[in-house]
């Protein structure tokens, strides 16, 4: 199966049939970023090496590949936690230049404060922004219903399992209202079982919420399952080898893994990722 | 019967808990152990009276002291000295200590020159202190915050440094600017470690209280207990030694309820 480079005016689901769809405005757009650091021995280790790609407005797009790729790596230089060696990032027109609310994070460790509630965690933002009483209210009544914690508003991190902390670190991301929301192998540390639950939530806040998102992974089937858009990266030095789209309709179901088309899309990014491997 | 559940074999598993009754029986123990050492070498005249005085004597020497109203006055000249000192201490040893764990440059300023004044021996300096400042209130105030404020400092330091990067990594992407960053992240994080740290020093504010008074003082604990040897009344420096211990449980076990009260998120 080949790039299929039409795929944006079949996304969104419900809004699929929304003309100018495809003409999408960019969101995010990676401008020949490396990413170079010295190693304890006196030389240089490049983890990205002049990497560059474009997410439009409202895409799910997804990194995968091999550790230390420098999938992470372009997230944290995304949401302003590095400072690229050479290039830029621009998100929305704006080049990023620290960290900011327009960029929320989703981590793979667990982040949440663990000296606040659930509540005033998915608050933390909004308090930072100066956002009204009221409102906050409001905003957080409807995340933490979107990601089915209500009845935990009240409680601390330390009574809550791996999945619901995570699901409070996306509802804590999105009640910032962010231009994209970036995740860094947010279901990596969860159990299989879990994992599958997170994901079909996530697909389902993301249906409602429609951020542009750029996500992290080194699970191949995670990619296709939650990705408009995958960039397969590959190791020493970390850069995109391939760019696909992923011609599944949405809404997408956790069976759908099984589908053909799945399949030998998740063959292709295989022997992408495992290139140069082989004897 | 399975082997693990008698109490007296969880006693000696390691790493188990036991029930409550045990746990307070095994602490009631200890007391009645040592209460116990003490009444026999006293009342069984192993150790005569004039160097170990009778738990009956000291309650008569604490009876004594409160008719008169001497002792109250003396434990509240101790407590009034070990405030002062161990708060002024702390309201600054814990900014600073917080400043120091996050930035490193505050770090490479006040490090080298915290961690030699920490080693050097606080009752080396009583004789400078009496000398600079006499011996009033102030020279005891200054003895106990020599004492802890330098060691307060490096282990908040530590504290705040062991704070997760990627908490404050979390705060940046919600908005936060530095100054957020460290009012609310880093400092209610350490909010835990800083109670500990006031628990313990707190615990060595009260032996250099002890160390000043025993050099100049004209009231507290100490003074107490140097004057009582000249009089040869052993049962009053028992006295002055049980009360300190029992403000220094009091103390101890208040940090303890306010940290479960203020940290409950960190038990």
């Amino acid at each position: 199966m080949g790039t299929i480079t039409a795929a944006s005016n079949r996304f969104g689901g419900v809004a699929a049939g929304q003309a100018g769809a495809s003409q999408a405005a960019t969101s995010l757009k990676i401008d020949s970023v490396s990413l170079r650091y010295p190693t304890p021995d006196g030389g240089v280790f490049t983890a990205l090496e002049n990497v560059s790609l474009e997410v439009k407005d409202q895409q799910f797009a997804v990194l995968v590949g091999p550790s230390g790729c420098g999938k992470s790596s372009l997230l944290y230089l995304t949401a302003g936690l590095a400072e690229p060696s050479g290039g830029q990032i621009f998100v929305n027109g704006k080049a990023v230049d620290g960290p900011g609310a327009d960029r929320g994070m989703v981590f793979q460790a667990y982040t949440l404060f663990p000296w606040l509630t659930v509540r005033q965690n998915i608050e933390f933002g909004l308090k930072r922004r100066k956002v009204g009483a009221a409102e906050r209210k409001d905003i957080v009544g409807h995340y933490l219903n979107e990601v089915g914690l209500t009845r935990f508003a009240d409680n601390y991190s330390k009574q809550l399992s791996g999945g619901m902390k995570q699901r409070v670190a996306i509802a804590r991301a999105l009640a910032n209202d962010p231009q994209i929301l970036l995740m860094d192998e947010p279901f990596g540390a969860l159990d299989s079982q879990t994992r599958l639950q997170m994901q079909q939530l996530l697909l389902k806040v993301w249906e409602h919420s429609k951020k542009t998102v750029l996500f992290v992974t080194h699970d191949i089937d995670e990619a296709i399952l939650l990705g408009d858009q995958i960039f397969a990266m590959g190791a020493r030095p970390g850069r995109i080898k391939k760019v696909l789209d992923v011609p599944i309709e949405r809404p997408r179901h956790l069976d759908m893994v099984m589908d053909p088309g799945f399949i030998s899309m998740k063959k292709e990014i295989f022997h992408l990722l495992h290139e140069g491997e082989e004897h | 019967m399975f082997k693990r559940s008698s109490w007296l074999n969880r006693c000696i598993t390691p790493k188990t808990s036991l029930p409550m009754p045990v746990v307070w029986s095994a602490s009631a123990l200890a007391w009645a152990l040592m209460i116990g050492l003490w009444a026999g070498l006293s009342y069984g005249g192993v150790v005569p009276a004039m160097f170990l005085p009778t738990p009956g004597a000291v309650v008569d020497a604490a009876l004594r002291l409160s008719r008169d109203g001497a002792l109250s006055e003396h434990v509240w000249a101790s407590l009034e000295v070990v405030m002062v000192g161990f708060i002024v201490s702390s309201v600054v040893a814990v900014p600073l200590g917080l400043l120091m764990g996050s930035f490193r440059v505050v770090q490479a300023f006040l490090e080298p020159v915290v961690t030699f004044i920490r080693y050097l021996p606080v009752t080396s300096f009583v004789p400078l202190f009496i000398l600079w400042i006499g011996i009033g209130i102030e020279q005891r105030v200054s003895v106990i915050i020599f004492g802890v404020f330098f060691q307060q400092l490096v282990m908040i330091a530590d504290v705040s440094r062991g704070i997760s990067r990627d908490l404050v990594d979390a705060s940046y992407t919600l908005g936060s600017n530095r100054r957020d960053a460290l009012v609310h992240v880093i400092a209610p994080a350490s909010v835990p470690g800083i109670l500990d740290t006031l628990r313990v020093t707190m615990g060595w504010a009260w032996t250099y209280l002890v160390v000043a008074e025993l050099v100049a003082a004209s009231s507290g604990l100490g003074y107490l207990s140097l004057k009582a040897m000249r009089g040869f009344q052993v049962d009053v420096i028992f006295l002055a030694i049980a009360v300190i211990g029992l403000l220094g449980l009091i103390t101890d076990q208040l940090f303890r309820l306010i940290r479960l009260k203020v940290a409950a998120w960190a038990q």
